[in-house]
């Protein structure tokens, strides 16, 4: 009797031991990383694993699938970089008008788009942000196809010089960061469990007497919030922002990032990100097209392996072991 | 000269002509759609690359081998037809019993694939395509100078989609095929071939793509792009008809190319996104899609 309520503690314990573990050693690599890595590179890969995991926010804990992120993403980075260059804003409001005008973006795509469901939500999202794409591509504030150039770093709060590359990289890396546990704190909470719940058996849901559109919506608007804060820093990082960001192949990378990674686990979106990003710096001196690459790969995920890395490991015996458990349905 | 809305009528009958053309395409692209959707349940995101595969076979077909454009409006549709059927058997067959969003993103890679390979290959630049000599020039209606060639498209198109309604509607393989699209487990009780229907059907929305190419070919220029820029227009188009009957797709697609072309007389700078405005205004009103059936 003591034996098994002994053993049933230390199962319960251990997952969280191995899990803090493992949360420590990632933090002290993202830490220590500029020492060995070009900075830009990681703040790149930073700021589209923030865009990767709030977009799996949605993908993975709501099971809807957004074919328009880049407008938020995108979006934001325009918004971000006009707020500075033109209004003459610190980074950190800038920044914060960024995330404002994609959560606002993102009531007006998700009212639309959660009229339908499945299939129509993914070609919906597509056709709104395609035609976002059209605005920004004539709007005068974002200059066609120049994009905005040479944005302003400026100084955090006043006093921190982000033109100098290591206090750039620790501002994302604290971005990043508070995304992710913002991300961590939604999935945890009980509107996190109802979106589990809309996402595993919908019309239960609904029964249950949850207004599953306002849900739908809550969880989009807070992804495209989220995606705005990846893009606003990205804007930043870059000192620009241009019409890439806004074109349907930023939405299709992001899903690739997600599927690669792991739908439905947290940090799973940070490794697609990370191998995505590498690729991209690899290919991006040849002449081959990363497109063909990046097709490829999709078309291998979504046949053999659509648990991606993180849920492939946390389904392997060795992840079981460690107390790593991957419920999402495929 | 007479105007119509304050518009010189020569130009109100171009841009009406314009948008009967693009409608033709749209109507051809989102009849495909709807057919291997009805049936295999999978939105097919490599439509816009089998429709730009139909126009560089044509052109291929051409500039390599001097076989010119009557020949080709059959053999590109029958090449991108066993392409498509290819994939279906070896790929895209494993996913059926997947979330349907897994065909969206496995067709969504595939279009990557083949558009990158294409851009490698030949340049982002298009490739222009000559007009058959029996269709060049035009003639004068009087009223409107019309290019034959377009008028061609135009006939054309019609009577292939209504040629596909007919089949589908009319004949013995159309019943199973929509037999098979109610109940495929009991179809294929009945001894009839399911999987081989799911290939055939696939295989001929991939044809479908590709003869929208080659008409489309001397018209546009050739160029890989030409299929991303309108699958995204065509899936509005089918958000707007909804995939549930395959006469409202056809429908739908003709009257957004009008729209757009009217659109480009009226108010020109909204051309490029009237038909996602009015993707908007039809799910505000009839979520399901003016011929929907499922909500």
């Amino acid at each position: 009797m003591t034996l098994t309520l002994e053993l049933q503690k230390q199962k319960e314990r251990s997952p969280v031991i191995v899990q803090t573990i493992f949360l420590g050693a990632g933090l002290a690599l993202l830490l220590l990383a500029p020492l060995f890595f070009y900075p830009v590179f990681l703040m790149k890969l930073l700021c589209f694993a923030l865009f990767a995991c709030a977009f799996n926010l949605l993908l993975g804990y709501t099971g809807l699938l957004s074919f328009g992120h880049a407008a938020f993403f995108g979006g934001a980075a325009y918004f971000t970089a006009h707020a500075i260059k033109e209004w003459g804003l610190p980074p950190e409001l800038g920044i914060l008008v960024g995330v404002a005008g994609a959560a606002l973006l993102g009531v007006v795509i998700g009212f639309f788009a959660i009229r339908r469901q499945g299939i129509y939500f993914a070609m919906i999202t597509l056709a709104l942000a395609q035609m976002f794409y059209f605005f920004c591509l004539q709007a005068e504030f974002t200059h066609g196809e120049d994009g905005i150039q040479s944005v302003p770093r400026g100084h955090l709060f006043g006093f921190i010089d982000l033109s100098q590359s290591t206090n750039m990289y620790y501002f994302v890396l604290a971005v990043f960061v508070l995304g992710i546990a913002i991300i961590w704190r939604i999935i945890n909470s009980p509107f996190g469990m109802i979106l589990k719940s809309i996402r595993e058996n919908e019309t239960r849901a609904i029964s249950l007497g949850y207004s599953v559109r306002n849900y739908k919506l809550g969880a989009f608007v807070m992804s495209a919030a989220l995606t705005g804060l990846a893009g606003g820093v990205k804007a930043l990082v870059f000192q620009f922002a241009t019409l890439t960001d806004v074109g349907w192949q930023m939405s299709g990378e992001v899903i690739l990032m997600t599927l690669l990674g792991g739908i439905g686990t947290l940090i799973g979106p940070l490794f697609g990100a990370g191998l995505v990003v590498t690729l991209q710096n690899y290919l991006a001196t040849s002449e081959f097209p990363v497109t063909i690459i990046t097709g490829l790969v999709f078309m291998a995920c979504v046949l053999l392996f659509r648990r991606g890395i993180v849920g492939e490991f946390y389904n392997s015996r060795l992840g079981r072991k460690l107390g790593f458990e991957h419920r999402h349905k495929h | 000269m007479t105007t119509i809305f304050g518009i010189p009528l020569q130009a109100f009958l171009g841009q009406l002509l314009i948008g009967l053309i693009n409608g033709s395409f749209y109507a051809l692209l989102s009849l495909g759609l709807a057919i291997i959707f009805g049936l295999l349940r999978v939105i097919n995101f490599a439509h816009g690359a089998q429709y730009m595969l139909g126009a560089f076979a044509a052109w291929l077909l051409l500039s390599h081998f001097g076989v010119g454009y009557w020949p080709a409006l059959i053999l590109a549709p029958l090449l991108v037809g066993l392409l498509g059927a290819v994939i279906e058997r070896t790929m895209l067959r494993r996913l059926y019993s997947l979330d349907p969003l897994y065909g969206l993103l496995f067709t969504f890679g595939l279009a990557l694939t083949v558009e990158g390979t294409f851009r490698y290959l030949y340049g982002a630049s298009g490739q222009p395509y000559a007009t058959p000599t029996l269709l060049a020039g035009g003639t004068n209606l009087g009223f409107m100078f019309l290019p034959v060639y377009r008028g061609w498209v135009i006939a054309f198109s019609l009577a292939v989609c209504l040629g596909t309604w007919l089949v589908i509607e009319k004949t013995k393989l159309g019943s199973y095929l929509r037999a098979a699209t109610e109940n495929p487990v009991l179809v294929q009780s009945f001894g009839i071939n399911v999987p081989f229907l799911l290939t055939l059907t696939y295989g001929l929305g991939a044809a479908l793509a590709a003869l929208a190419g080659v008409l489309a070919a001397p018209i546009y220029q050739v160029s890989p792009l030409m299929g991303s820029n309108i699958i995204i227009i065509v899936f509005a188009v089918v958000v707007v008809g909804g995939m549930g009957s395959i006469m409202g797709a056809i429908i739908t697609g003709y009257m957004l190319g009008v729209a757009e072309g009217l659109t480009k007389v009226f108010y020109p700078e909204a051309s490029n996104i009237v038909i996602f405005v009015i993707m908007a205004i039809v799910l505000l009103i009839r979520p399901a899609g003016l011929f929907g059936r499922d909500a």
